[in-house]
């Protein structure tokens, strides 16, 4: 037999009878704060993941304890849009159901809480289920949460593009009803075919999971090339046509092995609205069919893209679609960044961006965030958008309301701190302690490091640029660092690979300037390169595009050649 | 015919020397009873027929017969420093614990000395309740030919001080039965009173006894077993080393509890699973300096503690008990200070009991100042206090898994009020003791917490807190038999993630199969309180199925809750599942108790 191994995660799933596996079983024992291990990869399927604490660890096994266990959740919110009332009742889960008593914005414009015990995950869930949110797919080698900017200020726009997330969202979640069964105790249908429980997923769904995000320019805040499949909104007249779609984006990727790299998607041409559905599933399903199942690191659309060639791809899946691309339309996309403060939207409402360090709503001595959003979503008529740089809207304020809002959000610490315009367009992802993939800090670490950052720029006399800064614990890239202009992932406590060169708008991605330093080797590298660009910096010209117009790095076209090259 | 079917009808031994036989070989394995028996046939052949001659009843009613109902031990040890005595004058003597003794013997003493506690609200201990109801039901015969003496135990700051040895005297008075002497009745510093007892009836027991009695051959090889239990004891302990105290609650929790491992060295100590380790402490130097301070004594007068001359500090810290009250102390500060509020309080005995729970010494000295008259030197200060004395912990190792070493399981005991914070003298001993402390120990056996005989037998562990100590004995002990009882453990305590006591060897027991199930009851883990009765009563159905395969059924823990809610639980389970009657059930689980089916350890 010369077959091939799969990766031990597609038998998991095959055998898991649709994503149930024994996690009911797991919910009941009651001697262990954890789930079986085939079972930790299912119930990514249903929005967690099991952390444990790891500062804790070696005490605990001294203790004659098992590791602190805990379960991170992550929500589905397609576009990162969600009501007061929603809020309200997702903030009353975070202060009596988790440990961490706090909520933590996301990436990908949700929300995930941490520190819930086990035995709190079914109330949890059964709490979200009563705001109408949920969990299903928001983890798991599945379409996740899809992302779509939250502009207000084009409300129109916006509200036909969410609508488009929205849609691909529900579309493509998980049929099987094991979320249902398991989280929601509702009764266990017979089913036996794979078409009736599983019609675009069948029973091994994808190979790995599967990014989606909706741009309407000229913001790229989503980082629409940062995604497996993107689309990007086009209009005519204020009014959306189509998309230009991108597929094969994607930032994970291994220390050490190079056949991983991250990867910025390809253009693949203009769609109109009424065949996104048919291109979204197509390309999900050349994925589920092309993919690769033995080796997981090698599994993202972007290598599968890349094994079988663009143009086969795309023919493959103008097949299944049974629609041709179109010549791509023209549009410019641009600042990553969130508008920070108040804007008027076009048809006179008033929204106000509040930036949220690291994204965590948590009161803290001396700021009151997870209080202050409470308050505000009491009389709040309007609505909320998670951003994808973990910062919050507060949208659709009516201007006579704005003065109650913008004093609560000052008494609250959620307005007010001087930003500067690099910490205004940085983000850190999770990591440590929690987060078992990571192998340094990043959210505890990174204001301080901004700090850092801050000071070298005015000790250079570049405050006034904005530099896209970005950090995680590990290569797999849930701050998108490989599109940073000033990248950092971990590679062992306090010591980070510094990646270079990626231009401001995300439409380029860095490469590696130097390997597994510590803060003093990488301020000092930075500082030299800040004085060089304070002088030799052309007008306009961004801190990415300066170091390889200067040569500090390659510019990296195709990633499969340019980033380890 | 096998030893444990012997009765006095079929043989030429007396009852009580039947039961003193049965009760001696049940202890013996088989080297020793074959080291016995020709130790016996030895004896038999040298003719020495005076010792084995067929005990006449005049013979056997010069045995004198000291019973004690103990639960912490002190009751035991009083009653074999009194049988000791007894011997060395040449009596014979039959010591055994309420709970052994066959209760149809009664009739046939003529010389009874009981020592008996009291618990709680009035309650006997457990192995001196089936003999006290017994005295109290139409079954008890008429005891005309009885001389007797009740040395009572109690703590006078509980209302019902001293209430079951009150119990065992009007009872045997009222059977007709003549007391030796008025009943003696002890508090907690009983020692003095407790040795006086003993000169006092030995007294009066003489002119009964016929000076020609003899001590049966039997008691000598009982007694020098006895001795060879160990050369260590609560006046002579051993003094090992700790090697660890780790804390075994998490950082979050707001209990701090200690796994505590102490080495016993060449001691030749030995203990069994369900025994409990005596532990010798010392105050802390800390607390011992705040005393003198307050006090305004100094650390080096000379003081004269039990004809030694020692430093107050020395004394202080190694000799006397300053971490617990008790009411005497309270009374005699309060006339010290001339505190009106200690004045009023020490008046009402509740009040007082509430106090010490606490309160500790340094509290007195800290809050009510002395008179000014009140002339308290160094002396008089080391004579108000009690003497020190040790702590027992069950033992949570079996010697079969850690040989040479003892595990307790301790809870620091701490108390903040008023800014300050207390802790308890042995457990801020053993919790704050570095490797390598030393710290003097004793092995207190407890012969009414054992494993079944039988490794076949199911046991139910119910040990929620500290209380789960012995169970992990029983565990090593059970796999170290190779025991394939099948095992069921209830535990409790506040929280799963920061107070699960050994939880990573629960959870290998489990998936070894040593432990064949558990439930737990993690009370402030959600809104409503859950604790292992609660548990008790969910699982009431298989539980009682154990219980009708022979299960065992132990607890241990708290006596003033936990042990109770639990016994509650039992007789709802065995209501509801058994369907008996509450009568039944209470008989069902007394018939269990006397059949050592159901076992506590609970303080």
């Amino acid at each position: 037999m010369s077959e091939q191994k799969l990766a031990l995660n597609e038998y998991l799933k095959t055998d898991s009878d649709y994503l149930r596996g024994t996690i009911k079983e797991g919910l009941d024992s009651s001697v262990t704060g954890s789930f079986s291990d085939g079972d930790q990869q299912l119930i990514k399927f249903h929005g967690f993941y099991q952390q444990d604490d790891r500062d804790l660890r070696n005490e605990r096994k001294e203790q004659k304890l098992e590791p602190l266990y805990s379960f991170m959740l992550r929500a589905r919110v397609p576009g990162g849009v969600c009501t007061p009332k929603q809020w309200l009742g997702v903030d009353e889960i975070a202060s009596t159901l988790t440990s961490s008593n706090s909520i933590r914005l996301t990436t990908r414009q949700t929300f995930q809480y941490h520190g819930i015990p086990k035995r709190n995950l079914k109330t949890i869930i059964q709490g979200l289920d009563r705001e109408a949110l949920d969990s299903i797919a928001a983890c798991g080698d599945v379409n996740r949460n899809v992302m779509c900017n939250p502009n207000p200020v084009e409300s129109k726009l916006h509200a036909q593009a969410y609508e488009v997330a929205k849609k691909l969202s529900d579309h493509l979640l998980p049929h099987t009803r094991a979320y249902a069964e398991i989280w929601l105790d509702e009764e266990k249908l017979l089913t036996t075919e794979d078409e009736t429980v599983e019609p675009v997923y069948g029973k091994t769904y994808l190979p790995r999971k599967f990014k989606m995000a909706v741009a309407v320019p000229p913001d790229n805040d989503v980082d629409v090339y940062t995604n497996d499949l993107g689309f990007i909104a086009v209009a005519e007249n204020g009014e959306l046509v189509g998309f230009n779609l991108t597929a094969g984006g994607g930032m994970g990727s291994t220390h050490g092995e190079v056949e991983t790299f991250p990867r910025l998607a390809d253009d693949f041409g203009f769609i109109k609205t009424e065949d996104v559905m048919k291109f979204a599933e197509a390309v999900m399903t050349v994925q589920r069919d092309w993919g690769n199942r033995t080796n997981r690191k090698r599994s993202r659309l972007k290598y599968t893209i890349v094994d079988h060639g663009y143009e086969k791809f795309k023919a493959e899946v103008e097949a299944r679609a049974g629609v041709k691309f179109e010549p791509k339309r023209d549009v410019v996309i641009g600042d990553r960044g969130d508008r920070y403060g108040w804007v008027e939207g076009v048809d006179g409402k008033w929204h106000l961006t509040l930036f949220i360090e690291s994204g965590r709503i948590k009161d803290v001595p001396g700021k009151s965030l997870q209080t202050g959003m409470r308050e505000i979503a009491k009389i709040h008529k309007g609505d909320f958008r998670m951003t994808s740089n973990q910062n919050m809207i507060i949208a659709g304020v009516a201007p006579e309301d704005k003065a109650t809002i913008e004093g609560l959000a000052r008494k609250h610490g959620l307005l007010g701190q001087v930003l500067t315009q690099t910490r205004g367009h940085s983000i850190a992802c999770v990591a440590l302690p929690t987060c078992p993939l990571a192998m340094a800090e990043a959210e505890r670490y990174f204001p301080e490091f901004i700090d850092h950052i801050d000071a070298l720029q005015a000790k250079n006399g570049i405050s006034d640029q904005a530099i896209v800064v970005r950090m995680t614990g590990c290569p797999n890239g849930c701050a998108r660092p490989f599109a940073a202009e000033i990248g950092l992932v971990g590679k062992a406590p306090g010591r980070y690979n510094l990646y270079l060169g990626a231009n401001f708008e995300g439409t380029r991605l860095n490469k590696m300037y130097r390997e597994n330093i510590q803060e003093a080797e990488i301020l000092a590298e930075l500082d030299a390169l800040f004085a060089r660009y304070a002088v030799e910096r052309n007008a306009g010209e961004t801190f990415g595009n300066f170091t390889v117009r200067t040569g500090v790095v390659k510019a990296v076209i195709d990633a499969a050649k340019d980033f380890h090259g | 015919m096998l030893l444990k079917e012997l009765s006095s009808l079929a043989s030429p031994l007396s009852q009580p020397q039947v039961e003193k036989l049965k009760q001696l070989t049940a202890e013996l394995n088989a080297v020793q009873l074959a080291w016995v028996s020709g130790y016996l046939a030895a004896t038999a052949n040298a003719g020495n027929q005076a010792q084995l001659a067929p005990v006449s009843d005049a013979q056997a009613a010069q045995t004198v017969t000291i019973l004690y109902g103990s639960q912490t031990g002190n009751g035991r040890g009083i009653a074999k420093a009194l049988a000791d005595k007894a011997k060395a004058q040449g009596y014979s003597v039959n010591l055994a614990s309420m709970g052994e003794y066959n209760v149809r013997q009664l009739k046939q003493e003529t010389l009874l000395l009981l020592v008996v506690s009291t618990h709680g609200e009035g309650e006997a201990p457990d192995d001196a309740i089936e003999l006290h109801k017994f005295l109290a039901s139409k079954r008890a015969p008429q005891l005309n030919n009885l001389h007797y003496s009740v040395l009572a135990l109690g703590d006078s700051s509980y209302e019902f001080f001293c209430q079951t040895g009150k119990d065992f005297d009007a009872r045997l008075s009222a059977l007709g039965a003549k007391a030796l002497l008025p009943l003696v009745e002890c508090d907690v510093d009983y020692e003095a009173a407790a040795g006086q007892w003993h000169a006092d009836v030995l007294t009066a027991v003489k002119p009964l006894i016929q000076t020609t009695a003899k001590v049966v051959a039997l008691n000598d090889t009982g007694s020098a077993q006895v001795a060879s239990e160990s050369e260590f004891t609560k006046q002579h302990p051993y003094s090992a080393e700790v090697l660890v105290s780790q804390k075994i609650t998490g950082r979050g929790s707001d209990r701090d509890v200690r796994h505590v491992e102490i080495d016993l060295g060449e001691s030749g100590l030995r203990y069994e699973v369900g025994d409990a380790l005596g532990v010798w402490f010392s105050n802390s130097d800390t607390l011992v300096d705040e005393i003198l301070a307050g006090l305004g004594l100094a650390a080096d007068t000379k003081v004269t503690v039990a004809n030694e001359s020692i430093s107050l500090k020395q004394a202080l810290i190694e000799k006397k008990e300053l971490t617990q009250l008790y009411p005497g102390l309270v009374k005699a500060w309060a006339e010290l200070s001339a505190s009106p509020e200690l004045l009023a309080l020490s008046e009402d005995k509740e009040q007082v009991r509430q106090f010490i729970l606490h309160h500790q010494f340094a509290d007195l000295v800290a809050n009510y100042k002395l008179k000014p008259d009140a002339n308290l030197d160094a002396n008089k200060l080391v004579e108000l206090l009690r003497p020190l004395t040790p702590r027992l912990y069950s033992i949570a190792s079996s010697q079969s898994e850690v040989d040479t070493e003892v595990h307790l399981t301790v809870a620091l005991v701490e108390d903040e009020h008023q800014g300050q914070t207390r802790f308890g003298g042995a457990s801020h001993f053993l919790a704050s003791a570095q490797e390598g402390a030393e710290v003097k120990v004793y092995v207190e056996p407890n012969k009414h917490f054992r494993l079944p005989e039988d490794p076949q037998t199911p046991v139910i562990m119910i040990g929620p807190g500290t209380g789960v100590a012995p169970f992990r004995a029983f565990m090593q002990e059970r796999v170290a038999q190779g025991a394939e009882g099948d095992s069921w453990l209830f535990f409790g305590n506040p929280h799963f993630e920061q107070d699960f006591l050994y939880q990573t060897e629960w959870q290998q027991y489990l998936k070894n199969g040593d432990l064949t199930r558990i439930d737990v009851a993690f009370s402030r883990d959600q809104a409503h309180k859950i604790y292992v009765q609660h548990r008790i009563k969910e699982q009431g159905q298989a539980l009682w199925q154990w219980l009708q395969n022979g299960a065992h059924l132990y607890i241990c823990g708290d006596a003033e809750r936990m042990a109770k809610d639990v016994h509650q639980a039992l007789l709802e389970v065995a209501v509801e599942f058994g369907g008996l009657s509450s009568e039944a059930a209470e008989e069902y689980f007394e018939t269990l108790r006397s059949h050592k089916r159901y076992q506590k350890d609970v303080y």
